[in-house]
């Protein structure tokens, strides 16, 4: 399932609404990179909250995306990663790096504010 | 070993959006056993990890997962199984890092590191079977 991508303001919101195969991960990545130059956005959300797994393909894409998105000149804030999957990540040694996150979307649009 | 099964399910994968479907149903089969939300999780997580190694080496492959009960104790057991190209070093394929696809190289390690139990069998050019093992704690 393709996920809908918001534009708010100077911000990109991607709110994931079900569980993603891995080709529906690289869609979002793809359109994301895309879609932040065609609005001129500054930021762009990922908001996981729905996702229940996410393995080493969901994380290293994620990753990808903050990278992709840095290199067009925005900032990635991934928001919502459930108590459960922070644990199971950690289990499996994966980490975001120096990807930002947020608690939820709220918070992810204060951090945003704040940096500007 | 005593070990009585009951509850069983196998599912074909060999796309993306099987690797999402038994991932579910193994968290779904895990949930009835009694493991707790974090263990249902982290379950589903090993399972996606094994699944993407068949697409990914194997093209297509079987997982089966069923409930185990050994002493009083429940538990789960996953048995994924591909006719892939086999893995010709097991030792290396377990380590963090080692890949000769395109991922972290983090699927077998890591999935290891999520369940109690684990098991490589492998024969160049027959396929690879993985099989695990979870305890309700």
């Amino acid at each position: 399932m393709r996920v809908p991508i918001l534009k708010q303001g100077d911000y990109l919101i991607a709110s994931i609404q079900s569980a993603l195969s891995d080709e529906d991960l690289l869609q979002l990545r793809d359109d994301l990179a895309e879609q932040v130059g065609k609005f001129r956005s500054r930021a762009a959300i990922v908001d996981v909250t729905v996702l229940d797994v996410m393995d080493s393909f969901a994380v290293r894409t994620v990753r990808a995306i903050a990278h992709m998105i840095r290199l067009r000149g925005a900032e990635t804030v991934i928001v919502g990663i459930q108590p459960e999957v922070a644990f199971s990540m950690v289990q499996l040694g994966l980490t975001l790096g120096d990807v930002a996150t947020a608690l939820d979307l709220e918070e992810g649009l204060a951090y945003l504010n704040q940096q500007a | 070993m005593n070990l009585k099964s009951s509850k069983e399910l196998s599912l074909t994968v060999r796309s993306g959006s099987d690797i999402v479907a038994v991932r579910q149903q193994g968290r779904e089969l895990a949930s009835h056993l009694g493991f707790s939300d974090v263990e249902q999780i982290v379950i589903a997580t090993a399972i996606s990890e094994i699944a993407r190694n068949i697409v990914e080496y194997a093209q297509e492959g079987k997982i089966q997962i069923a409930s185990l009960v050994n002493s009083g104790k429940k538990g789960i057991l996953i048995v994924a199984q591909d006719s892939g190209p086999g893995i010709t070093d097991i030792a290396q394929a377990m380590q963090v890092g080692y890949t000769t696809g395109k991922g972290l190289g983090l699927g077998l390690p890591g999935a290891q590191r999520l369940m109690d139990e684990f098991e490589v069998e492998s024969q160049k050019g027959k396929g690879t079977t993985v099989t695990m093992k979870k305890w309700v704690s």
